[in-house]
């Protein structure tokens, strides 16, 4: 303290500040006052994040595990098949095809299956007309392979079962025929006549088609059933990178008068389009996020008001300290945006937890987008700055001599 | 305009810690209320006074208006040298950030901050670091004797060492004025009693006071006392200890006060 007289000289003026740091520990003295109120009003925000978080993380993971399964299964497996258009004859293509489509240079396996006329059967007593929608189909020893296919039980076929009557079940027939294990030696009932079921397959993905048939030697169709041998799905695999060189060749290759009724898919492409469909589930958990969120901000509006109306003596307070309009709104602000990215950080955290416990129950590796993440708390700030401007304004309209009437 | 006297010669080649020219507040209503009705004053630098009146009569209002913290409908208010009349809400902030000092009957602390930072926040808008907001405070604490208390909160304190914290605060900045409005009110006799002898003590150390108080005995222990009455001053101990307040200061520094003062005293007179 200075004794003696004062003058203009003896003190500039300078105008009020508030530092950045300041700024900070006064927009949350408020909230740490006020902890549990603090908790409660940034509740909505943690779960409509949560929910948007959680959503995308889980869908992300799964979508993450679908391409390492498409990765595991190759992308570089073509499937020809007759088109169905009108003078597509009999649905099957040229017996010769299997051995020109081999004699491409980057095609490394080749394989076909021949879709039998005959039905399969639990037994002789069931009604025939009932197959359960089930096929028949003569399959090459080089179809597992070739599809990285493997069996959940039993046998593939091989040279001597290929000429007997035994049978391979995909993993939906043997379901539908509720043949579950081959040690006891079930039997199944096709085109009359009795097969052993020597095993059962794991799922295909990249060829649903083949999980609902069963697949028996080509010698035993030639012989018992006296089958014509033309393919009716050939399936290939390429060398890594000439998959579309090869594609293109395809066509003429296996049906040089006619190419165009010859129809090329690659199945991880039908995969990775059906991964990309989002399921309305998600639409829906997104949806519930933002209604969340949405009444997250109106709480925090409402809060803060609140807030205001309460600490009337504490704006007065400030303003006789020598706060501006100004240093009041923004100790607002930034109290109603502290309290919204309180709130986004728990719904980050809280999302990410969601996502690791569910991805991990269903066997998924973990991915947390980083764009949720980054996403999550903008939404956050951005609420908040909109939740707190209202209240804001109010503080700094407050005038002085009123906010600091007791109350 | 006729007596001027040896003392009021020397007022007005000072500058005046505070100065009200004419000020009239009316607040809004059906009829309006004239709240302040043309008071004009002067207090100089270094002075210990008392505004005492019933209650109504306009004390705090005038206290608001000094304290830029309301605006005169009329009138010119001069702080430490400026007229701050037509000061926009910056500057304003920044008058009451550097040139005023509040002590408010209800104290005002905030409840969660300890006596040192409540202190400090005295000199928050002046955008001092915060290190040395807590030096300055730590200093302002001693000052009013409350050195054994600086990290307690306001609720671990009594009513008079609350007010203690408080005046630190409005003194922790150095003001050119310590506006006071019953500092007192909210106290029992022997708090009471302590916090004007804290007054008091500042005083003598240099510091300039005006309280406000409807305590005639408690005025009229303080060296002037200021008596309002339906918004006009009513009488105004002359004050006696301010003729050394302006030596060494040039004459007609502070001309614009010339006026106003002398109807001041001319009012005085006619009691
Ligand atoms: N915001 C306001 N609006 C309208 N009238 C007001 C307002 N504030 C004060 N008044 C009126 O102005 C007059 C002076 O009030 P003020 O608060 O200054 O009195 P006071 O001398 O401080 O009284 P007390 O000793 O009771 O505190 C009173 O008649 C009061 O009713
Ligand atoms: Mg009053």
């Amino acid at each position: 303290m200075s004794d003696g007289p004062r003058s203009n000289e003896s003190r500039k003026l300078k105008p009020s500040k508030l530092r950045p740091a300041d700024v900070v520990s006064v927009g949350s003295s408020g909230l740490r006052t006020r902890k549990m109120r603090t908790a409660l009003s940034a509740l909505g925000i943690t779960i409509g994040i949560a929910a948007m978080v959680g959503v995308l993380g889980i869908s992300e993971s799964s979508r993450a595990d679908l391409q390492a399964q498409i990765e595991a299964l190759g992308t570089n497996l073509l499937s020809v098949q007759p088109s169905g258009g009108f003078g597509g004859g009999d649905g099957t293509l040229p017996e010769e095809s299997v051995a020109k489509v081999s004699r491409i240079g980057p095609v490394e396996r080749v394989a076909d299956v021949v879709e039998m006329e005959q039905t399969i059967l639990r037994n002789d007593v069931v009604n025939p007309n009932e197959t359960g929608g089930l096929s028949v189909m003569a399959a090459d020893l080089d179809l597992l392979a070739t599809l990285n296919g493997d069996v959940s039980t039993g046998v593939w076929l091989d040279e001597a079962k290929a000429s007997v009557p035994t049978v391979v079940l995909g993993s939906v027939a043997a379901e539908r025929l509720a043949v579950t294990e081959v040690d006891q030696g079930p039997m199944v009932y096709i085109g009359g006549e009795w097969f052993a079921v020597v095993g059962i397959l794991a799922p295909f993905p990249l060829a649903p088609d083949l999980d609902r048939a069963a697949l028996i030697g080509k010698p035993i169709a030639a012989s018992m059933f006296e089958a014509e041998l033309n393919p009716s799905i050939i399936v290939l695999r390429t060398r890594a990178g000439s998959i579309d060189q090869v594609r293109s060749v395809l066509g003429p290759t296996v049906d040089p008068q006619s190419p165009d009724e010859v129809s090329i898919s690659r199945p991880s492409e039908l995969l990775e389009a059906q991964d990309a469909t989002e399921s309305a589930f998600t639409n829906l958990f997104l949806g519930l996020g933002a209604v969340s969120l949405l009444v997250g901000g109106v709480g925090i509006a409402n809060v803060m008001v609140i807030a205001v109306i309460e600490r009337r003596n504490e704006i007065g307070l400030r303003r006789a300290l020598g706060a501006t309009r100004a240093h009041i709104r923004r100790q607002f602000l930034t109290e109603s945006l502290i309290l919204s990215v309180i709130g986004g950080l728990a719904g980050v955290v809280l999302g990410a937890l969601v996502t690791a416990g569910y991805s991990t129950a269903q066997g998924w590796q973990v991915v947390v987008p980083p764009l949720a993440i980054i996403g999550g708390l903008a939404s956050a700030v951005i609420i908040g700055a909109i939740a707190g401007l209202y209240p804001a304004m109010r503080a700094a309209r407050l005038a002085p001599t009123e906010a600091l009437r007791a109350t | 305009m006729t007596k001027a006297s040896p003392a009021t010669i020397a007022q007005l080649t000072s500058t005046p810690a505070l100065e009200l020219i004419d000020i009239v507040k009316e607040y809004p209503g059906t009829p309006p209320v004239r709240a302040l009705d043309g008071v004009s004053l002067r207090v100089e630098d270094g002075e210990l006074a008392a505004i005492v009146g019933p209650s109504g009569s306009g004390k705090s209002t005038m206290l608001h208006v000094m304290g830029t913290l309301d605006r005169p409908t009329t009138g010119q208010l001069r702080i430490d040298g400026r007229n701050v009349s037509e000061f926009g809400d910056r500057r304003l902030s920044a008058v009451r950030s550097q040139l005023i000092g509040f002590v408010f009957q209800q104290f005002f602390l905030i409840d969660g901050m300890s006596a040192l930072d409540n202190v400090a926040n005295g000199l928050l808008y002046a955008g001092l670091p915060t290190a040395k907001r807590r030096v300055a405070a730590a200093e302002a604490l001693i000052k009013v004797g409350l050195a054994h208390r600086l990290g307690h909160f306001p609720n671990q304190l009594s009513g008079g060492e609350r007010q203690r914290v408080a005046i630190a605060r409005a003194i922790v900045h150095d003001p050119a004025i310590v506006l006071a409005d019953e500092p007192t009110g909210n106290l029992d006799s022997a708090a009471s009693e302590a916090i004007m002898e804290l007054l008091h003590g500042l005083h003598q150390a240099g510091s300039t006071i005006l309280v406000i108080t409807h305590d005639r005995e408690l005025a009229s222990s303080l060296p002037r006392q200021i008596s309002v009455r339906d918004g006009r001053i009513e009488t105004d101990t002359s004050p006696s200890h301010s003729n050394d307040a302006g030596s060494g200061w040039p004459a007609g520094k502070s001309a614009p006060g010339h006026t106003a003062s002398s109807q001041l005293l001319n009012r005085a007179n006619d009691e």
